[in-house]
């Protein structure tokens, strides 16, 4: 579904602040294939999603989704097929636009003189029901009234509304409370089974890492150093997550987030 | 002061409210729901009041009103592209089209500064030939421009809820939104400028056409009356619906208008239009936020105090 291929970016290349986020990253994803990544902070986990996204021009490689050449594709022509969510539960929703408002604009359906129909707000009510946050009730409502965990789940519910063949979770629940954030995570996973749509899902929770999905990615100076598939990561416990990271590495992860949970 | 005086100047207030809030409206969409703040909103009227007499001089008075708002739409059309397109600065790009559209607009008068229409059909002058010598012949600026600045409000809240209107209303609110909804910020940038511009062409048009002259400098200072409109009707009506709050700003630039006729008949000197105007825009922006910090300045006196008392 997605394969990247010798993914390379060097930012402010030449200068003292020369930094290499991306150095040869190589990765493929078949088609329902969940994958987890983690890594330390600066490890490339985010920059690769950019270069999947589009944020940036790489310097080198390409990446093909679902059989095209995105490469050289502009964000917005990517977006749709690629659904993403930042870390930040205020970047992926309008907050002085209501829920059905920003669900319409998701959804992406009708010419640019359509306005919402009947048939969009049944389907949009159906949907948000399925939150159990009772957005549903709350359809005209601004979304800038909405908590962050329920914005989360309404960005979630806006990036999926179309299927999109990838869908990529930066670290979506971080600025959630615990339980938030493992509601969160329940949605995401019902969404993702339900659609079998193929998934990245960076996280800092090892455990979440290794309890979610089929695959664990780790990764480290802009590279994937290790690539667990589902039998190996059959009985795998957070130690031992660690244990290959400093195979894979060669140094222990020194994330404090990464080692608290 | 007579009751008809009095009467005689409302409707003038009431006149000149209607045709500037064509410019407050196209505000409301540029500066309320895209965030983009039009600098060139002052060349950009002035252009189409030149491009509506031009037209209307050369005896195409109803042709004069598409031909003002295509001109807007260009105006728009260089701002957005400048913008978007060419790395230039949002406000920049707003005062280098209201720089050149200054020789641009004294080209289309034919290298004259001021055009008179005295002995021009306009749209005013058709209108009140066709109702000849009755009360509504009589009121043909008001019922003209009201009729238009109506169809506009019908037009710009139908607009705003479609999808295109949506995603307009998205750039201004969260542009990382908009791209991951597929939709490309520069295209609603550019279509809500034009769109925005058209309205202040237009508003200009009717201006040219009501005096029946118009001058290099008619548009000069507008953009900052029309925020100051465009904040007094946002006061009055605040939140609400995208109809409310378009009546709301249409409200304001009447409300600015008698306030400012009022001020006038006391003997405020004509010339005070623009300082006050500034005044207005001064406090309507800064007065929330003043408000906001009083509380704070508040507890810091009363702890200075205490603090002295204290030592």
């Amino acid at each position: 579904m997605l394969k990247l291929t010798n993914i390379t970016k060097t930012f402010n290349a030449g200068t003292v602040n020369e930094k290499t986020a991306l150095s040869g990253v190589n990765l493929h994803l078949k088609p329902g294939d969940f994958a987890t990544i983690i890594g330390s902070n600066g490890a490339g986990k985010s920059t690769m999603f950019n270069a999947i996204c589009g944020d940036f021009m790489t310097d080198t490689g390409s990446v093909v989704l679902d059989g095209e050449d995105i490469t050289f594709t502009k964000v917005h022509e990517r977006a749709r097929r690629i659904g993403r969510l930042f870390q930040d539960p205020m970047r992926g929703s309008a907050p002085g636009m209501s829920i059905e408002e920003n669900l319409s604009l998701a959804a992406g359906h009708g010419g640019w003189f359509s306005s919402i129909s009947k048939e969009d707000r049944a389907r949009f009510r159906e949907r948000l029901a399925l939150l159990g946050m009772g957005l549903e009730d709350r359809m005209k409502q601004p979304v800038g009234l909405l908590s962050g965990g329920q914005r989360q789940a309404l960005t979630l519910m806006m990036a999926t509304l179309d299927v999109p063949k990838l869908l990529l979770l930066d670290e979506h629940t971080a600025a959630l409370d615990p339980a938030t954030a493992e509601k969160v995570l329940e949605i995401t996973n019902s969404i993702v089974k339900e659609h079998k749509i193929t998934t990245l899902m960076v996280t800092h929770n090892m455990q979440n890492a290794l309890d979610m999905g089929n695959r664990v990615l780790m990764m480290d100076s802009g590279k994937i150093v290790l690539d667990i598939d589902e039998e190996a990561k059959k009985g795998l416990g957070v130690n031992d997550l660690l244990d290959k990271f400093k195979e894979g590495s060669g140094k222990a992860l020194d994330n404090d987030r990464i080692l608290l949970s | 002061m007579s009751l008809a005086i009095v009467f005689n100047l409302g409707e003038t207030a009431l006149q000149l409210g209607l045709i500037c809030s064509l410019t407050v409206l196209a505000l409301f969409l540029s500066y309320s729901m895209l965030n983009v703040c039009d600098l060139s909103t002052d060349g950009c009227f002035t252009f189409g009041a030149c491009v509506g007499a031009v037209v209307a001089i050369s005896g195409h008075p109803l042709l004069s009103i598409p031909a003002a708002m295509l001109a807007g739409v260009i105006s728009g059309f260089v701002t957005a592209f400048l913008q978007t397109r060419m790395g230039v600065d949002s406000l920049l790009a707003g005062i280098i089209v209201n720089t050149a559209l200054y020789s641009v607009n004294i080209a289309v008068m034919g290298g004259s500064s001021l055009l008179n229409m005295n002995k021009t059909e306009t749209v005013f002058t058709m209108f009140k030939s066709a109702f000849n010598n009755s009360t509504v012949g009589s009121r043909n600026i008001l019922i003209v421009t009201a009729i238009i600045v109506a169809v506009i409000i019908a037009f710009l809240t139908m607009f705003l809820r479609t999808r295109l209107g949506l995603a307009i209303r998205a750039t201004g609110n969260n542009q990382d939104m908009v791209k991951s909804s597929s939709i490309d910020p520069v295209f609603t940038t550019t279509v809500g400028l034009c769109v925005a511009n058209a309205f202040t062409g237009l508003s200009g048009c009717l201006l040219g056409q009501a005096q029946k002259s118009v001058s290099i400098d008619i548009g000069s200072g507008m953009l900052t009356v029309a925020l100051a409109s465009l904040l007094i009707g946002n006061t009055f009506m605040g939140k609400g619906s995208i109809l409310k709050r378009a009546v709301g700003v249409v409200l304001g630039s009447v409300i600015f208008r008698i306030v400012y006729t009022i001020a006038l008949r006391f003997n405020m000197p004509a010339f005070m239009l623009k300082f006050v105007s500034s005044v207005i825009v001064v406090i309507a922006i800064s007065g929330p936020y003043l408000k906001s910090q009083y509380p704070m300045l508040l507890r810091r006196l009363k702890a200075k105090k205490g603090g002295s008392e204290n030592a």
